[in-house]
């Protein structure tokens, strides 16, 4: 029997003891691989087949393999890009900013959505090195010396600002998700038997032995490393924006951007960690963990950006007509009435329209619902970088270059093959490290539980043992002395 | 060189807490006490003081900072100026966005470097733990034993006493 608070829910249902935690954790570390992670494991890794078949094809024969034209010189490749960065900012918002606000809610999706993050920038750095043609001189981009090639590298470039942000959000969130693993490795390294798993895990947890000390330290670090990425996850997307909206491009010259790209950031992520999260709560029998609250909640997080993403859609329109410059209203216009309009209609029925479902309350708590959700808003989000940058290009200022763009089947191969690349990733990070922070889940388990074993007073020794000598008891589960505090 | 140690398992953080608060009130000095995951309150109890990484943090932060303008002034206004989009050399509103990203970078990685040379965190084949369970489930006080000082039986009614499920005696080797 457990007493709920009347105030808040468990975060952690099914009456779990602190070891029942790392044994649900470590079940599918330890366990021989399974049929279904197998055969997952195939599709993704023959979709990482055709990203490497279409790398190839662009590296051997040049950026002519894609559909790119005079006119429309970014398309996919951007539009991917802008659409992996995306994804990857729900995991820093989980775990940096969500962190800063103790929203302990985060603690079970934290691991895996941060996870996320790092393998969605990899995919997302995969498009701008293509594009450059030539990756063997990717280290143009750096300030290095004359005799490196080429000169300074222009500082007032925001192409040259995305280089510095990306490769910082990169580094910055795989340090912040690797210190979250030690505590979680070495939990692995203590019940390891074979030969290979101990020492392999023992490399990883760093001589982790949960000394005060060491908690303090580390505690201090998290926090720190939180501050830091709050702004930097902010700032990533503001500078991705500001590829766009530096340049003298009707439709893109919008000092609406930043913000804008930001909440469809967070948008997209969030759909993207539902879609994870619902299959791995199931996969791995993490239901207790992953709870319909969760899911609520993020639902409700993906309502409100998804939200302010409309808004934006609208006043982009106001603003092109009430700032009476011809070119901007066209752009507009054509957007949503020109050949592309079918690409706009999809982005607004699926981004806007699609998460006001959530108002309702049998929607938020529906697993198929939600899922289906967030596949929808995950196509959404990608038209609207589609659209943002097919359409602004493909009629500018001048009627003669106007263009359409058609992908070329090495564009698709490139894009199906990154997702093939991510799931590659998570599946191998599902496997062999814990999908869900053990540490912190613990930290949570009495939260929201009423009468949990608190210590009532130095006096009374023999209440004191008690709690000690019942074995089996769920750690959160009532005990029979007061609560004072 | 071999220490011994008394070790203490505790089930639950609450009854750890009054514990080190216990001991330490009759005198006997803590090694060390691990646990599964960060308690509250513990540094408090054990005395540990706060950690002063935040004001490493800010320095990492604020090298970052003037490393990053130093770099953009002194290649873009110094060492080749160039003329761009008819600007000024050294135009700083558009350095801001870089130098943001390198306080970042320079203050995690800075931080984070300070965090594993402090605590001794480095990549080990073999790790000595005083008892596995303290990653799993078990709190463990760990109280230094000195030949002729500390006696085990007393110690270990005074830790049972104050809620310790086991006592039991580890040697370690200072490595």
């Amino acid at each position: 029997m457990q007493h709920v608070s009347p105030v808040r829910e468990p975060l952690v249902t099914g009456g779990k003891t602190y070891h029942d935690i790392t044994q649900d954790v470590c079940r599918q570390v330890e366990a021989k691989p399974n049929i279904r992670w197998m055969a997952a494991l195939s599709v993704a890794l023959i979709l990482l087949g055709v990203f490497i078949y279409s790398v190839y094809r662009t590296l051997w024969y040049g950026i002519g393999e894609w559909g790119l034209n005079k006119t429309v010189g970014w398309a996919w490749d951007i539009t991917n890009f802008v659409w992996w960065v995306g994804i990857g900012h729900a995991g820093t918002l989980i775990s940096a900013v969500l962190l800063l606000f103790r929203q302990k809610w985060r603690s079970s999706i934290n691991r895996a959505a941060e996870a996320m993050t790092i393998f969605a920038v990899i995919c997302a750095a995969m498009f701008p090195v293509l594009h450059m043609g030539r990756p063997w001189l990717a280290y143009f981009v750096f300030p290095l010396q004359n005799t490196f090639g080429s000169l300074w590298p222009n500082f007032n470039s925001p192409l040259l600002w995305d280089v510095f942000a990306i490769s910082t959000y990169f580094s910055v969130s795989l340090v912040f998700w690797y210190i979250g693993l030690i505590p979680d490795f070495a939990t692995i390294r203590d019940r390891a038997t074979g030969p290979i798993a101990k020492r392999a895990y023992a490399l990883l947890s760093m001589n982790w032995t949960g000394s005060a000390k060491a908690w303090s330290r580390y505690e201090t670090v998290s926090l720190i490393l939180a501050g830091v990425a709050t702004p930097l996850v902010l700032s990533v997307h503001t500078i991705v924006s500001m590829d766009f909206a530096t340049s003298v491009e009707p439709g893109w010259h919008t000092t609406i951007f930043p913000p804008y790209f930001v909440a469809g950031a967070i948008f997209s992520g969030f759909a993207m960690v539902l879609t994870l999260m619902l299959v791995t709560r199931v996969v791995f029998k993490l239901e207790d963990y992953i709870t319909l609250e969760h899911i609520a909640l993020m639902n409700k997080i993906m309502m409100i950006t998804g939200s302010i993403v409309g808004v934006a859609y609208i006043t982009e329109f106001f603003i092109a007509w009430y700032s009476q410059v011809e070119y901007e209203q066209y752009a507009f216009l054509n957007r949503a009435t020109g050949p592309y309009w079918w690409a706009y209609a999809t982005m607004m029925s699926c981004n806007v329209i699609s998460p006001q479902v959530v108002w309702f309350r049998k929607v938020r708590y529906s697993i198929p619902l939600t899922f289906a959700l967030s596949i929808v808003v995950n196509i959404g989000m990608w038209f609207e970088r589609f659209v943002i940058i097919v359409t602004s290009l493909h009629r500018d200022y001048l009627p003669s270059s106007w263009a359409m763009f058609s992908p070329s089947i090495i564009d698709i191969g490139i894009y199906v093959g990154t997702i093939g690349l991510f799931f590659t990733l998570f599946l191998l990070f599902a496997k062999f490290f814990p999908v869900i922070n053990m540490a912190e889940v613990k930290t949570i388990l009495k939260y929201g539980v009423d009468n949990g074993p608190t210590y009532t007073g130095v006096h009374t020794h023999a209440h004191v043992a008690e709690p000690a000598t019942v074995h089996g008891v769920p750690a959160s589960a009532p005990v029979n002395y007061n609560k004072h505090d | 060189m071999t220490k011994r140690f008394a070790l203490g398992i505790f089930d639950d953080e609450d009854v750890l807490l009054h514990a080190i608060e216990n001991i330490r009130t009759a005198g006997v000095k803590i090694h060390d006490v691990f646990t599964p995951f960060p308690v509250h309150g513990i540094d408090d109890a054990l005395g540990i003081e706060r950690s002063r990484l935040p004001i490493a943090a800010f320095f990492f932060g604020l090298c970052g900072t003037s490393f990053a303008l130093w770099m953009q002034i002194y290649m873009l206004g110094f060492d080749w100026p160039m003329i761009i989009g008819g600007k000024p050399n050294i135009s700083l509103p558009a350095f801001i966005p870089i130098t943001f990203e390198l306080t970042v970078l320079f203050c995690a990685f800075g931080m984070v470097i300070t965090f594993f040379t402090i605590t001794k965190m480095y990549p080990k084949l073999k790790v000595n733990v005083m008892d596995k369970r303290a990653t799993d489930d078990k709190f463990v006080m760990a109280i230094e034993l000195k030949d002729g000082e500390t006696n085990l039986s007393n110690l270990s009614q005074l830790l049972r006493d104050n809620g310790a499920s086991e006592v039991n005696e580890k040697e370690m080797t200072k490595n």
